[in-house]
C-alpha cells in the first residue's frame, strides 16, 4: 500500500472489528518476512532462471521510503550467479608488492577492529535507459533500481595493506571474488587507503549472497563492479590489469568514437521516488514529493524540486542525518491542483558538484539513434542528469524529457 | 559550564592520562596491531594467482596457434558462441561495426578491445562458462590466437606464447580516455 493508492471510502464506513482482530494472529517466524500484502515490493529479475548470461535484480525504489534498502531488496548484479560459499573455507589473500603477503580467515577479520557506515552502491549501468533519443516508459525501479545503500560494517582494507606491508612500487591494487567468473577489478592504491572497507555485514547480519558472502570490497561512492564480491584476492601491483570488465563492460562509448576508461565515480544524482510511475495519484490535494539523492563526492547540499518543469522551485527538506557517499531521502509538500505537472529533481554536493541537466549529459555523452524499447537495456553507463516526471489530469505518472 | 565543573573535568583528565601513562591498560589501543594474517608464500598462492598484466607479466609457459585454437572452438566454445564465432546464445566473436556508429554499438574485440592480454587472461579465468578455470594454458593460447585470427589482427600462422602475444598490437589501443585522469595512479 502507498499513499497514492488509497481507497476513498475509508472514512465513509461504520467502524466495526475486522476478522484479525478478534481472534490471535500467526506463529512468528524465526526469521521474518514482509507482510503478504506487500509482495508487489520485490526485486525485478532480468534472468529468473538464472540462465548462463548476467543477472539483474533491480531495488523498487517506488515502494520503499527512508535511507537505507532492506537486505532482500538490495539491488543484485551478477555476471554468473550467486557462488554458494562455506565461509569457513573461504580465504581472503593479499600478496604481489607487498614485504608479507598474507592470508585471511573470515574468523580471523572477525577479530579486528571494525567500522560501520552507511554507503550506497550503484552500478556503472544504472539509469542507463535515460541516454534513449525517446523516454522509455518504465517505472523508478526498471529505470533506476540498480543502485541501493545499506550500513556496511568490516574491517578497514588500509589495516590489512599495513599489515602486508605495501611495496612503494605498488601503485593499484587488483581484487578479485571467488565467483565463477573469477571477476576482477583494479582499484587505485590511493582509493585502498583512503575509505575501502572489507565489508563483513550488510544492516547487521551478514552479507547477502548475491552481494558478496562472505565479504566484498567496498569502495564508497565508487562504480559497483568496483566494490568486488566474494572477494578472495588482492595482488598489488605497478598497474591496473586492464581486465575485461574494466577494458570493455564498464567503458562507455562517447559520440566522437572514443570511450572513457576507468570512470571510478557516481557522480551526484537524484529522482523522485514518490509520485513515480505506477504511483498514480488519487485527484487533487495534498502530496509529499520525495525521492533519494546521492553522490560519490560526499555529503548532498542542497536537492530542488520543480513542479513546473523547470520554470519554478523549491528547495527540499534533507532528512538527517545527511552522511557522506550515502543515501539522503528528500521530501517537500506538495498541492496538486489537478492539472498537468512536470517533477523533477536536482542536487547539489558538498564539494560543488551539481547535478547536471539531462541537455547537458547528452551533449558530453551522446544519445542513442533508435529510441530504446528494452527498459533492460544499457546503451551507454553513467546517466546522473534528472528524470523528469509528468503528471496527466488523471493522475497517471509518465516518463518525460523536460 | 561552572569554575567548579571546569576544575572537575581538568582532574578527571589529569587522572585518565596519568592512568594511561603509567598501568598497562589492556585497552590501551597502542599496544600492538592485530597482526592475525597468516603468513603465505607465493608458491601457495599459485593456483589462485591468474592475473595477466598488459605488459605479459603472469603469462605462463605454453603457446597455440590460430588453427590449434579453431579444433578447440569447435568443441568448447561454439556451442554458445556460433561456428566460428558468429555468435549464438553468448557473444560473437569476430567483426563489430565502427565506434563511430553511435554510444550504443556493440563492443567486440575488433572494435573495442585495448589490449590481446585481456583475451588471455578472460578466456584463463572464466571459459568456458560451465566450466572455467579448465583449459590447459595451450589451449587458451591458441583460442586466443584464434580469435585473434578471426579478427585479422594477427596472421594464420602467427604462434601465440609469452613473448608475442603483449605484442600485438589491438586496433582500438588508443581508443580510450580516463574519465578523471587526477585520480590515476
Amino acid at each position: 500500500m502507498t499513499g497514492y493508492t488509497l481507497s476513498d471510502s475509508v472514512a465513509a464506513q461504520q467502524l466495526a472489528d475486522d476478522a484479525w482482530s478478534t481472534r490471535a494472529g500467526a506463529a512468528i517466524p524465526e526469521y521474518g518476512v514482509p507482510s503478504s500484502f506487500e509482495k508487489s515490493a520485490s526485486r525485478t529479475l532480468s534472468n529468473p532462471k538464472g540462465e548462463p548470461r548476467t543477472q539483474h535484480a533491480r531495488t523498487p525504489h517506488h515502494l520503499l521510503n527512508g535511507t537505507f534498502t532492506p537486505n532482500g531488496l538490495h539491488f543484485v548484479i551478477s555476471h554468473s550467479g550467486a557462488p554458494d560459499i562455506d565461509p569457513a573455507k573461504h580465504r581472503l589473500v593479499i600478496h604481489g608488492l607487498v614485504k608479507k603477503p598474507l592470508a585471511f580467515t573470515l574468523d580471523a577479520l572477525g577479530r579486528y577492529p571494525t567500522v560501520s557506515r552507511m554507503a550506497f552502491v550503484e552500478c556503472g549501468g544504472n539509469s542507463a535507459p535515460l541516454f534513449s533519443n525517446e523516454p522509455v516508459q518504465a517505472t523508478a525501479q526498471a529505470l533506476h533500481g540498480l543502485v541501493s545503500c545499506a550500513e556496511w560494517t568490516g574491517v578497514m582494507l588500509s589495516t590489512l595493506l599495513e599489515e602486508a606491508g605495501i611495496d612503494p612500487k605498488a601503485k593499484w591494487l587488483i581484487a578479485e571474488g571467488a565467483d565463477s567468473l573469477a571477476l576482477s577489478r583494479s582499484v587505485p592504491v590511493a582509493k585502498a587507503l583512503d575509505d575501502a572497507m572489507i565489508a563483513l555485514y550488510q544492516n547487521g547480519e551478514r552479507l547477502m549472497p548475491g552481494n558478496g558472502y562472505p565479504m566484498r570490497l567496498l569502495l564508497p561512492g565508487w562504480e559497483g563492479n568496483m566494490n568486488v564480491k566474494w572477494l578472495r584476492r588482492i595482488q598489488l601491483t605497478e598497474m591496473p590489469g586492464m581486465s575485461y570488465y574494466e577494458t570493455r563492460t564498464y567503458a562507455p562509448i562517447l559520440p566522437n568514437g572514443k570511450a572513457y576508461q576507468f570512470y571510478f565515480l557516481q557522480e551526484v544524482k537524484s529522482f523522485i521516488t514518490h509520485p513515480s510511475p505506477g504511483l498514480t495519484l488519487k485527484g487533487p490535494g495534498f502530496y509529499e514529493v520525495s525521492g533519494i539523492a546521492y553522490s560519490a563526492s560526499g555529503r548532498i547540499a542542497k536537492v530542488m524540486v520543480t513542479a513546473d518543469g523547470g520554470k519554478t522551485w523549491a528547495q527540499a527538506a534533507l532528512q538527517e542525518p545527511v552522511l557522506s557517499k550515502a543515501f539522503t531521502r528528500f521530501r517537500v509538500p506538495w498541492r496538486w491542483d489537478g492539472g498537468p505537472a512536470i517533477l523533477q529533481s536536482r542536487a547539489w554536493d558538498e564539494a560543488g558538484n551539481v547535478q547536471p541537466t539531462r541537455a547537458e549529459v547528452i551533449a558530453q555523452r551522446g544519445t542513442t539513434r533508435a529510441a530504446v524499447t528494452n527498459a533492460a537495456a544499457f546503451p551507454s553507463q553513467h546517466y546522473n542528469g534528472p528524470t523528469s516526471w509528468a503528471i496527466e489530469r488523471t493522475g497517471e505518472v509518465k516518463h518525460v524529457y523536460a | 559550564m561552572s569554575t567548579h565543573d571546569f576544575i572537575r573535568l581538568v582532574a578527571l583528565g589529569a587522572l585518565v592520562l596519568g592512568s594511561t601513562a603509567s598501568a598497562q591498560s589492556p585497552f590501551d589501543s597502542a599496544q600492538g596491531k592485530p597482526n592475525l594474517g597468516t603468513p603465505i608464500s607465493e608458491a601457495e598462492i599459485a593456483a589462485w594467482d591468474i592475473t595477466i598484466l598488459p605488459d605479459g607479466s603472469g603469462l605462463p609457459p605454453g603457446s597455440g596457434t590460430p588453427s590449434d585454437g579453431a579444433r578447440i572452438f569447435a568443441t568448447k566454445c561454439a556451442a554458445c558462441h556460433g561456428e566460428n564465432g558468429k555468435g549464438g546464445s553468448a557473444a560473437a566473436l569476430v567483426g563489430g561495426r565502427p565506434l563511430t556508429s553511435g554510444i550504443e554499438t556493440t563492443k567486440t574485440i575488433a572494435n573495442f578491445w585495448p589490449y590481446a592480454t585481456t583475451l588471455f587472461d578472460f578466456t584463463r579465468r572464466a571459459m568456458p562458462w560451465p566450466r572455467p578455470r579448465t583449459l590447459t594454458n595451450d589451449e587458451v593460447y591458441a583460442l586466443t590466437a584464434y580469435m585473434l585470427s578471426l579478427n585479422k589482427i594477427i596472421g594464420e600462422d602467427a604462434v601465440m606464447n609469452a613473448q608475442t602475444l603483449p605484442k600485438v598490437r589491438m586496433p582500438n589501443r588508443d581508443g580510450f580516455i580516463a574519465r578523471f585522469p587526477e585520480r590515476m595512479p
